[in-house]
């Protein structure tokens, strides 16, 4: 662990004092990810990234909101925040017919949602660097989505924090995200409710700042 | 090249690429032989799987070629890797290949994962 952390410092230190640091919202579709976002840039800007939904790929484009400045502990860390589209390998516009949408609507809303998960990849590969992958904590994290985006960011050699949101849920189950991803630190919180942002703040500092 | 007999309309065509067969592609050139595959209808199966890299590039493409009522996408499928950050990363500072792992992709309309663990994936495959 002593080389990963030493590893992690320098590329900390190739960043500090530099430019805010640039950090992905990433996970599957319905993770609540704009929730997250919407609530970081609500608690230290004062405005909201974009609009939430419980209809998969609300989010269809790569979203950024600059210069969110946290404080913690006496220091301050700014980061620009990314609220990227959910990653999935399919999407089939009859799927959003089930939510009362006509067929034109679906099918620009599927074809907007192939373009919003490109865009994710590219700005994994190219733009981001840092990563909040969030999970709904009352799903199953062993999907092949999860374990090829969590080895990309890996091979990227990114710092990750994993996110166990939706435990304010009764099916919420923070053990299973832990046992799935061992190799990282998982903290457990509720984005809609606000619950342990503090400690989700706490680790961003540590592991952003 | 022998000649390749193509599958009738009642079957689903397996097709199992060795990792040689890989190994001197570009990553595009795999992209594209595993998404032409697949356009067909076919299973890919893919004895050393992709990198990372590739694995990102591979949905970025297939993202590109989603069309209503023709294209779903990609059902892709590899054995978890378990607590591998550290070993992984060792690996690969002492050049070792932590990417070779079985993989497993078809269209998404076609091939349904039953269960999957770190030694096992069950998936169910149907014809178009």
């Amino acid at each position: 662990m002593g080389l990963i952390t030493d590893i992690r410092d320098s590329i900390s230190s190739l960043f500090s004092a530099q430019d805010p640091k640039r950090i992905g919202i990433y996970g599957p579709p319905n993770a609540g990810k704009t929730t997250l976002a919407n609530r970081i840039a609500r608690d230290w800007t004062g405005d909201a990234i974009g609009p939430e939904s419980h209809i998969p790929h609300e989010t269809r484009r790569a979203r950024r909101k600059e210069n969110v400045e946290i404080e913690r502990n006496g220091k301050s860390v700014t980061i620009d925040v990314v609220d990227t589209p959910g990653v999935t390998t399919k999407v089939d516009y009859t799927e959003f017919l089930e939510h009362d949408m006509e067929k034109d609507d679906a099918v620009r809303r599927s074809r907007e949602a192939t373009e919003g998960v490109a865009e994710a990849m590219h700005w994994l590969r190219e733009d981001v660097d840092g990563v909040l992958y969030v999970l709904d904590s009352t799903e199953d994290p062993f999907t092949q989505v999860n374990t090829m985006l969590v080895g990309i960011i890996e091979s990227q050699d990114l710092p990750v924090l994993i996110l166990a949101n939706k435990t304010d849920l009764e099916d919420s189950n923070v053990r299973r995200i832990e046992n799935a991803f061992p190799q990282h630190e998982t903290l457990p919180l509720s984005a809609l409710e606000g619950d342990n942002m503090d400690e989700v703040y706490d680790k961003i500092a540590e592991y952003f700042g | 090249m022998p000649e390749v007999k193509k599958a009738d309309d009642d079957g689903v065509q397996i097709d199992l690429i060795s990792g040689e067969r890989m190994e001197n592609m570009t990553s595009m050139e795999k992209i594209r032989m595993i998404l032409d595959g697949v356009h067909e209808g076919n299973i890919v199966i893919l004895e050393e799987g992709l990198s990372p890299d590739e694995e990102s590039r591979l949905i970025e493409v297939t993202m590109t070629e989603i069309s209503p009522d023709e294209f779903n996408g990609i059902e892709i499928e590899t054995y978890p890797q378990s607590g591998s950050t550290d070993s992984g990363l060792l690996n690969r500072l002492m050049g070792k290949d932590e990417t070779k792992k079985l993989t497993v992709i078809g269209p998404a309309n076609q091939i349904e994962t039953l269960h999957k663990d770190e030694t096992l994936i069950s998936a169910l495959v149907s014809r178009k």
